[in-house]
């Protein structure tokens, strides 16, 4: 079973590994973008550390929905309502439960994955975070080995990006010269993902 | 990396508290990140909001006041505002008349101004959302996410806030808005790259000798790339680009606008041969307007918008404006 505190140690971890990883991020950003990924994520995680260091709430759904709406305040940018739908949509789908299944909690990020989907307008292919958040909802199971099978499918579906050309986003402006760059918003997906699997251990 | 700034982190702050300081006839909250003309709400006035990353001065912020605009939300550098700072930018300005929130077309400025909507109307605020879609550069196609919102702010700005000064409705406000955008066509060219404060060293490598056509307004880069052009062939192939997409059937407003980092000599320059361009085209120029006001930081370079304007449109862009970065007729 998964406790709020599982889902505090996954988003602190992702915020660690987006610390780590933020000059990467900016990095892909600025090959397809507009520079800044890297640096915006960073802001938006460590007010989520924050928040969730001061209120500490008591359910999974409680920690996701507050995760989320801090990174919609915090964050701007597409990055901030997409990661920010996605962590309160999976929050909402887990309800006010004080444990859930590692399936439960497939199911509702299933559900949190639609969303963004939604509300972004893309699909897998479109060169987007859709690619690795859609291979790793199909990795995600009953049982919480998934979770490192869900990280490896997130890593690979964003590094399948590089031949793609981007068709949602900033990047999609470029045409033809996005391709052979690695999406950044897939990139950090994949991290979230890497979080995820961490949190287990 | 050389720049006028304490810590990239708080460059945004930083400016805000420089503007409050230069223009006290603006409330500037420099926390919350909502530039608002003093005297909001005004009576039976439409309220107009628009916002957008930072980075492209004098555009949003400098085009609050009688006129034009009654709040701006900037966000982070070349990164959309939050939602709730256009939900506080809403209520403050809203006189019970209603307000109109001016949108570039860019993912993350519509999301989050979608998400502001819906969180304003919750508030009780009657709502309306304009678009801005201007830029040639990008095709419009299914596969992208639609052309972006460039230059044509300015004049949807300044002519919807003529209108909202009048006391025009709502509805009144947002269709003609929605008119300027429809008439006006933008094309953009950068001849250096951009560099943020976050990152210290330009987003796109450009080599002396070489331009980017079709820039957006964030540093990112163009369509095409090719070895340097003379003023005049820039001009004729802006013209050209412009005029295939959307030929004007009556005269135009002209903004000729620099991307920052280009001196007023050159864009007077460039300003004749657009002149000269547009005339041997047959399209005739009701109004010129030449400076930095959608900027990209520290970029070279220039974008050429063109909307054409019957007598209503023209005489809404005479009227009255007093922002700190457009000023004229009172």
């Amino acid at each position: 079973m998964l406790d709020a505190e599982f889902f505090r140690r996954w988003l602190t971890g992702t915020a660690a590994l987006v610390d780590r990883e933020a000059a990467r991020l900016t990095e892909l950003d600025s090959a397809i973008g507009d520079a800044d990924h890297g640096s915006n994520l960073q802001r938006g995680f460590t007010a989520v550390t924050e928040a969730l260091a001061k209120d500490a709430p008591e359910t999974p759904g409680a920690v996701l929905v507050l995760a989320g709406g801090q990174l919609i305040s915090k964050v701007g940018g597409a990055s901030g309502p997409l990661y920010g739908t996605l962590l309160r949509r999976t929050g909402k789908e887990l309800g006010d439960a004080a444990e859930v299944t590692p399936g439960q909690f497939a199911a509702a990020f299933a559900a949190g994955v639609a969303a963004v989907a939604g509300l972004g307008g893309a699909k897998a292919g479109d060169k987007t975070m859709l690619d690795a958040l859609e291979p790793a909802v199909a990795a995600l199971g009953a049982d919480t080995d998934t979770f490192a099978a869900a990280r490896d499918a997130a890593g690979q579906g964003a590094r399948d990006t590089v031949p793609l050309l981007a068709r949602k986003g900033r990047a999609s402006y470029l045409g033809e010269r996005s391709i052979g760059h690695e999406d950044p918003g897939a990139a950090s997906s994949a991290l979230l993902l890497a979080a995820l699997a961490e949190a287990v251990a | 990396m050389r720049m006028l700034i304490n810590v990239p982190e708080t460059v945004v702050a930083d400016a805000l508290r420089g503007v409050a300081a230069a223009h006290p006839e603006l409330t500037v909250d420099v926390e919350n990140r909502v530039i608002v003309r003093r005297d909001a709400p005004v009576a039976g006035k439409v309220g107009l909001v628009s916002g957008g990353g930072s980075g492209h001065e004098p555009l949003h912020g400098g085009f609050v006041g009688p006129g034009m605009l009654s709040a701006a939300c900037p966000g982070e550098v070349f990164t959309s505002p939050v939602p709730d700072q256009m939900v506080r930018a809403a209520a403050a300005v809203d006189s019970g008349e209603g307000v109109l929130f001016i949108v570039k077309n860019y993912t993350g400025d519509v999301l989050n101004f979608e998400m502001a909507a819906e969180l304003a109307e919750d508030e009780g605020v009657r709502l309306a959302k304009v678009l801005v879609d201007d830029d040639v550069a990008v095709t419009d196609s299914l596969y992208t996410a639609g052309r972006r919102g460039t230059g044509a702010t300015l004049f949807v700005e300044k002519i919807a806030g003529a209108a909202a000064e009048e006391g025009a409705p709502l509805e009144r406000v947002e269709s003609l808005a929605r008119r300027v955008d429809e008439v006006s066509r933008s094309f953009g060219v950068a001849l250096s790259a951009v560099t943020t404060p976050a990152k210290g060293s330009p987003t796109f490598e450009l080599p002396s000798g070489e331009l980017e056509l079709g820039i957006g307004i964030h540093g990112e880069p163009g369509r095409e790339r090719r070895a340097m052009m003379t003023s005049r062939e820039i001009a004729d192939y802006t013209v050209d680009v412009l005029v295939a997409d959307r030929r004007p059937s009556g005269p135009v407003l002209l903004l000729v606008n620099g991307m920052g980092a280009t001196p007023l000599l050159e864009l007077y320059g460039f300003n004749a041969e657009v002149h000269r361009a547009l005339k041997e085209r047959g399209v005739t120029v009701a109004r010129t307007l030449v400076g930095n006001y959608v900027t990209s930081l520290d970029m070279a370079g220039c974008s050429v918008t063109l909307c054409e304007a019957d007598e209503e449109l023209v005489r809404l862009w005479d009227a009255p404006v007093q922002t700190p970065a457009l000023r004229w007729g009172r």
